[in-house]
């Protein structure tokens, strides 16, 4: 990712993006992908909505947690690999402190049905805010070279594979990926023939 | 749970995890299998139940999911144990991906980095909608609760739509109506 237009709103310091980083991963209950995305696309706006896919389409491809290798990306790209610690470090230490403590006292807590309520409907939450970050990527898909009707062949594919199929994550990237990265080479080639 | 571990063990299990790193393609959850067969079957330093709970807790908990790996290392061997594992299974993957994304960052405009990104993004949406229907579907499937699973839901979603309002509010809401026994 190169630096987005100089007007854009930027973290002003490593220590900024560690707190930044700190706040959404503690409001990621259920995964924070979709926190990521409020708090950094729609909130601060340091990423638009496309730079967001992007990144997250190779953080997916690469080993290792999504939300850990963007992190790292868009600490990066501010400040280097500063920027890429003090955001990794954000994303994990208050969360993982926390969760530590939660372990070494789940006997006491699992007895109690509010307990187990609460982590009910916050599981709701978690699924209705995944969703909508969905729809919201599905509108960045307008301007891809690969055109709406490859587009949705290829995302309904993955969804159908993913549910449907229960097939390893693994497989459904790489395989389909790379099918994605090979009609993404044909249809640019195409249009830049034709220009 | 705070059993010491002798050294060459706990060295055993940051070797195991540094190497589980470079294949954990999508997400760390995609190596729990691999896990399961060394801490369980093969080892026997935690049974099912306690791998379960690990699971369990770091997807209750905020933060990204991969902490149920250091859960793991923490049940096996203390908070030395949460380090190894923690560290083992990010450290490789880290690097891997500061460099690819550097690589790519330099050649975002040639047209085979181009077509990797073009390429790859309805994919990347449609794991993003298989995600929310796998969460969505033990509310859909549990019989009580499920009108009220599903407005938490869809309310959810047209507050995330239509405002900026903060996501922790929501959860709020959503641990409190849980709490009062309404999901």
């Amino acid at each position: 990712m190169t630096p987005a237009a100089p007007d854009y709103p930027r973290p002003r310091s490593p220590l900024h993006l560690f707190i930044a980083f700190t706040v959404l991963a503690l409001q990621g209950f259920g995964g924070v992908l979709a926190v990521a995305q409020r708090e950094l696309v729609d909130r601060r706006r340091w990423m638009t909505r496309e730079e967001f896919v992007d990144a997250y389409s190779v953080a997916q491809l690469l080993p290792g947690p999504n939300v850990v290798n963007l992190s790292l990306m868009l600490g990066d790209r501010f400040f280097g690999w500063r920027g890429a610690f003090a955001a990794i470090s954000g994303m994990l230490f208050a969360p993982l402190v926390l969760v530590i403590v939660l372990a070494a006292s789940y006997n006491q807590l699992a007895s109690f049905p509010a307990v187990a309520g609460a982590l009910r409907g916050m599981g709701a939450v978690a699924a209705g805010l995944i969703l909508a970050m969905a729809l919201k990527m599905l509108g960045t898909l307008r301007r891809n070279p690969l055109g709406p009707v490859l587009c949705a062949l290829l995302g309904l594919t993955t969804l159908v594979a993913v549910t449907v199929f229960r097939a390893p994550l693994a497989w459904v990237v790489i395989g389909l990926g790379s099918a994605g990265w090979c009609i993404a080479r044909w249809c640019i080639a195409r249009r830049e023939h034709g220009r | 749970m705070m059993s010491t571990l002798p050294l060459a063990d706990l060295v055993d299990l940051f070797l195991r995890f540094l190497m589980l790193s470079l294949l954990s393609i999508g997400g760390a959850m995609s190596t729990a299998p691999e896990m399961h067969r060394f801490l369980v079957a093969e080892r026997g330093w935690l049974d099912d139940a306690e791998f379960t709970t690990a699971i369990a807790l770091a997807q209750a908990a905020p933060g990204p999911n991969v902490l149920f790996v250091p859960v793991l290392g923490f049940q096996v061997a203390g908070v030395v144990g949460a380090a190894a594992a923690l560290v083992g299974i990010l450290l490789p993957s880290t690097l891997l991906s500061l460099g690819v994304s550097r690589w790519g960052a330099q050649r975002r405009d040639a047209p085979v980095v181009r077509a990797f990104t073009a390429g790859l993004a309805p994919v990347s949406v449609g794991l993003v909608f298989a995600t929310g229907w796998l969460l969505s579907l033990p509310f859909i499937a549990a019989p009580d609760h499920r009108l009220g699973a599903l407005a938490l839901i869809a309310a959810t979603m047209a507050v995330t739509l239509k405002t900026r309002l903060a996501p922790i509010w929501m959860i709020v809401v959503g641990a409190t109506a849980g709490a009062l026994g309404g999901v």
